[in-house]
């Protein structure tokens, strides 16, 4: 009994002194100056920063892609179908991170408020990609759903929000959740233009630890997680949609 | 009640229709048969617009519908249509198609209009599927729920385009019927069909185009019996 002791007393050891390292390492990283506080204010702004994009990019994306489907199928709207793809050209053509420098820097120099100038560059850099998305699930539609809608005396207004864009939003809906993902990762370099995001946080709790290893792997881990809950939200949304599918 | 004056249509530099003049009376089934390409599908959606003729004139219950200021939209919820491959919207049940027109464009309240799609349902024996979605119905069951469809506006006239042609041919009689129902019930329609028995029961006039000009009208009877214009014979000996 005591031989076996004496002999496992070296890998106690060297698991307590393990364990010793890692306590004081999370404690360092998430306890000591309540970094836990600073990292529930990164996550908060990535969260925040994701959400409204989003939404401000599906608004700009739906916009964009209904004019110019509208211009392609009349022929009406050609000047400002121009400056569209101008700026399709442009927000696709550069990078998300020299767009927001430029917002911030430049642009928005007056504005105070680096979360709503995030906010905006990333709604409408991702309103951009959304749109031609939605073009595409537009195009996609039989023409013949406009015809039926219009035949029975339905608006052009109606038959695109009503019959459309119904049809075209659960196509293209893997391809929105692929856009959601992708900006939600975006978001970490909103910490150049003094947003304290989630990658922000864990790199200043880096810097002041001088321990890379919890931070950041758990930075990683936190991002992790939100893209998997997200997709499990958009599995069971097309799930849902695919209801009036044949079986 | 519909009148087209000097109608032309063109797709490029594809004259499709070559000048067409014809009135269709209250109360009339007007059937238009032809060759494929002959412009007979052209004509009939030139008559609601859903083609913007090239130049003439098109006339409904009095006014000219092919001018800027006419609401088309208007225009076109006494103008029904039922098309080649019945169009039903696959993302809506059975009765949310029925109903979608009359509400949304604020002709029948919510509750009205399901009642009315309940009795169009019942009409054509299909009521029990009120809650399923299209990809569920056969053929005939989704032409005959396309048709109960645009007769939810309460249109004056209806338009036909082609309404059993992408039918397997057992399910062909059943839409026929419902058709022939609402010819009984005093309807009045253009119908465009490759079905020269239906055509001669049910049409108060024949019309026969080709390449863009009606080429011989008559009623049924006479159509069939002592066709005149060459074409049409030739097309006849094809056909029957």
């Amino acid at each position: 009994m005591l031989t076996a002791a004496l002999s496992f007393q070296p890998v106690a050891d060297w698991f307590a002194g393990m364990w010793d390292t890692i306590a004081d390492g999370f404690t360092r990283t998430f306890i000591r100056h309540e970094n836990y506080k600073l990292f529930i204010e990164g996550f908060g702004n990535t969260l925040f920063i994701a959400v409204a994009a989003c939404l401000l990019g599906c608004v700009i994306g739906v916009l964009v892609a209904v004019a110019k489907v509208y211009n392609a199928q009349t022929g009406r709207l050609r000047p400002l179908n121009a400056l569209l793809n101008v700026y399709l050209a442009v927000f696709r053509g550069t990078p998300i991170l020299v767009q927001l420098l430029i917002l911030y820097y430049i642009v928005f120099k007056s504005v105070d408020n680096a979360l709503l100038v995030a906010i905006i560059g990333f709604g409408i850099n991702s309103g951009a990609y959304v749109a031609e998305v939605v073009r595409a699930g537009i195009m996609a539609i039989d023409p013949g759903q406009t015809e039926a809608g219009r035949s029975l005396g339905l608006s052009a207004g109606v038959t695109m929000r009503k019959i459309i864009l119904p049809q075209a939003f659960k196509n293209i809906l893997p391809a929105l959740g692929n856009e959601f993902i992708a900006l939600l990762k975006e978001t970490s370099v909103a910490g150049f233009i003094t947003v304290v995001d989630l990658t922000r946080a864990g790199d200043l709790i880096r810097a002041q630890t001088m321990d890379p290893y919890f931070s950041l792997f758990f930075v990683a881990g936190v991002y992790l997680v939100l893209v998997l809950g997200l997709t499990w939200i958009l599995g069971r949304v097309e799930r849902r949609l695919r209801r009036s599918d044949r079986r | 009640m519909i009148a087209v004056k000097n109608l032309t249509k063109s797709f490029g530099d594809n004259q499709v229709l070559r000048g067409i003049d014809y009135t269709v009376e209250k109360g009339e089934k007007i059937v238009i048969v032809g060759p494929s390409g002959s412009g007979k599908s052209t004509f009939l959606r030139c008559l609601n617009l859903l083609e913007q003729p090239t130049g003439g004139e098109v006339w409904f219950e009095g006014t000219q519908i092919n001018v800027r200021k006419v609401d088309i939209d208007k225009v076109r919820w006494k103008m029904g249509m039922v098309f080649q491959h019945f169009n039903l919207f696959p993302h809506l049940t059975v009765l949310q198609n029925i109903t979608i027109a009359p509400v949304q464009t604020g002709k029948l309240t919510k509750e009205k209009a399901k009642e009315k799609a309940m009795d169009l349902l019942a009409r054509v024996g299909l009521q029990d599927r009120a809650d399923t979605y299209p990809a569920m119905l056969s053929g005939g069951q989704k032409q005959r729920i396309a048709i109960v469809r645009a007769l939810a506006m309460e249109p004056d006239v209806m338009l036909f385009d082609e309404p059993t042609s992408a039918l397997d041919p057992e399910m062909v009689g059943e839409v026929l019927e419902v058709i022939r129902e609402l010819a009984d019930q005093g309807m009045t329609m253009v119908i465009v069909t490759h079905e020269m028995g239906f055509a001669r029961e049910v049409a108060t006039k024949v019309l026969f185009m080709d390449e863009g000009k009606i080429l011989e009208e008559a009623p049924p009877a006479e159509f069939f019996a002592n066709p005149k214009n060459p074409r049409l014979q030739d097309f006849l000996s094809k056909v029957l």
